[in-house]
């Protein structure tokens, strides 16, 4: 899984005013945190083993989505970890559409053969969002384009077969985006008709291992114009999207359109979230939807309505002209660097933590080693990692 | 997406990515398409509700003109269809 897209639907939703009063719409469910792979730039939560064994069971999973649909959320993401490591994701997408949701499936592609790709076009999912995996940890083995490219392959002749357009996700960071030319040449190769090229942002595990991921100024440059020359080249033939990281943006993100919006993130162990990162803020009391319905999480539970609006807001944001523009940017992110998430997000250079910022960016124009010796020194996500988190955490 | 002139007598279809419902939460039709929705209220609509694989503009518009008899619908009809057909919403054949 990439990082959270947050711009996203600020960008798709049209001009008319769309009624977001009853509920929300959009619905990202996370199905599982268990994933075959171990991306050191995953946004789950580092502690994602503790929800092992809570797991929502399939008519749980329905219960919500018919919930969900009722108040009027139209779109519904099916991801993880990686949801194709449950066998019920059929089930879901079939009477999910069903009730007249746009299902999404976001996957790395791994457990989906053609018997269930097959079984999701009858079922009617929308979309599959191809997610470029774990190039840090086979690094070699991705530059020299073998394994993951014969899997890749496969998988998206699988996709075309099925008429569903090639929809290729791949997350950027200073370890491989200096190969970003050889990721295009792959791309166009397995007939990619879209491409999001976008950068780590530094949440949970990417946080972690924020120093050996966080690209050079020179880098992003150098990838970003060897994308608009690529561009160039293909024409209308693939759509390509160069995401920045956050740190080097000259404004904060509107992060998730403003925080219970339009989005609700329902983590694997059924708990409500205005975002995918929101399980880390403390002093929450997030609600699960094993014990309430969507309608009170979203129009009566303290979590979700805290930051919504501005009566929340500190100055800078407070009057500042474009707190109806991005929201102060990312609760999560203003927690995570400044410890309190009713601050301005650091990203936004008017903020007094912005040094924060700057300093890593600093940090990153620096020569670190290279990507072979980098390797051993990463936090990769795996269930051991997670469980002694957990345990430091109880400490 | 296509920046193709639009023939008026090529039969319209949505693209296979595309979905459109009545949404009773916005009172409205609505065009989904991955991660997004388009609202597409009143006489929008009513137009995209004709294309259905079997009209073309000149006989969406024909149609229309017999629902609302006396009315000049034809510049407001072509705005919107060469509109949502730059944006990709449907194919022509």
């Amino acid at each position: 899984m990439s990082s959270p897209s947050s711009n996203t639907l600020t960008e798709r939703v049209g001009s008319v005013q769309i009624n977001t009063t009853k509920g929300p719409l959009w619905i990202n469910a996370e199905i599982t945190y268990k994933c075959p792979l171990h991306c050191v730039f995953c946004y789950n939560p580092v502690d994602y083993a503790s929800t092992f064994g809570e797991e929502l069971t399939t008519a749980e999973w329905l219960r919500l989505f018919k919930q969900a649909r009722e108040l009027g959320a139209v779109q519904l993401g099916i991801s993880g970890g990686e949801p194709l490591m449950r066998d019920d994701v059929e089930t879901m997408v079939a009477e999910a559409s069903q009730m007249g949701f746009y299902t999404n499936l976001l996957t790395s592609g791994i457990g989906l053969t053609e018997e269930r790709i097959a079984s999701f076009k009858e079922g009617g999912l929308g979309q599959i969002q191809l997610s470029f995996q774990d190039s840090t940890k086979e690094l070699n083995d991705f530059l020299s384009s073998t394994k993951t490219f014969d899997l890749k392959a496969k998988v998206a002749k699988l996709i075309k077969q099925y008429e569903y357009p090639m929809v290729l996700n791949v997350v950027l960071h200073r370890l491989n985006i200096d190969h970003i030319d050889q990721i295009l040449e792959m791309a166009e190769a397995i007939g990619a008709d879209h491409v999001e090229l976008a950068n780590s942002q530094y949440y949970a595990w990417a946080l972690k291992n924020r120093t050996y991921l966080m690209p050079s100024r020179k880098q992003l440059q150098d990838a970003e114009e060897t994308t608009n020359k690529f561009r160039a080249k293909i024409g209308n033939k693939m759509k390509l999207y160069f995401v920045v990281p956050d740190y080097y943006a000259e404004r904060p993100k509107a992060c998730m359109n403003g925080w219970g919006s339009v989005f609700l993130n329902v983590a694997p162990d059924g708990l409500a979230l205005p975002c995918h990162e929101a399980r880390m803020l403390p002093g929450f009391e997030f609600p699960n939807v094993k014990d309430h319905d969507v309608n009170w999480i979203w129009n009566e539970s303290d979590a979700v309505s805290k930051y919504r609006g501005e009566s929340w807001m500190k100055e800078p944001c407070r009057s500042c002209d474009d707190r109806t523009k991005d929201f102060g940017g990312c609760r999560c992110q203003a927690f995570q660097l400044t410890g309190d998430a009713t601050n301005t997000d650091p990203v936004c250079d008017k903020s007094p933590h912005h040094h924060i910022i700057t300093e890593a960016v600093e940090l990153a124009q620096k020569p670190q080693p290279p990507a072979v010796e980098v390797k051993p020194l990463l936090f990769y996500r795996d269930d051991k990692n997670s469980k002694e988190l957990i345990a430091q955490d109880a400490h | 997406m296509s920046s193709d002139a639009l023939d008026h007598d090529k039969t319209l279809s949505l693209e296979k990515q595309y979905r459109f419902q009545w949404e009773p939460a916005q009172e409205s039709y609505v065009l989904l398409y991955p991660e997004g929705l388009v609202k597409l209220p009143g006489s929008s609509g009513e137009i995209m509700k004709m294309i259905d694989g079997t009209k073309s503009t000149n006989q969406i518009i024909s149609a229309l003109e017999e629902k609302f008899p006396g009315v000049d619908l034809r510049k407001d009809v072509v705005t919107f269809i060469e509109h949502a057909y730059g944006k990709g919403w449907f194919s022509a054949n």
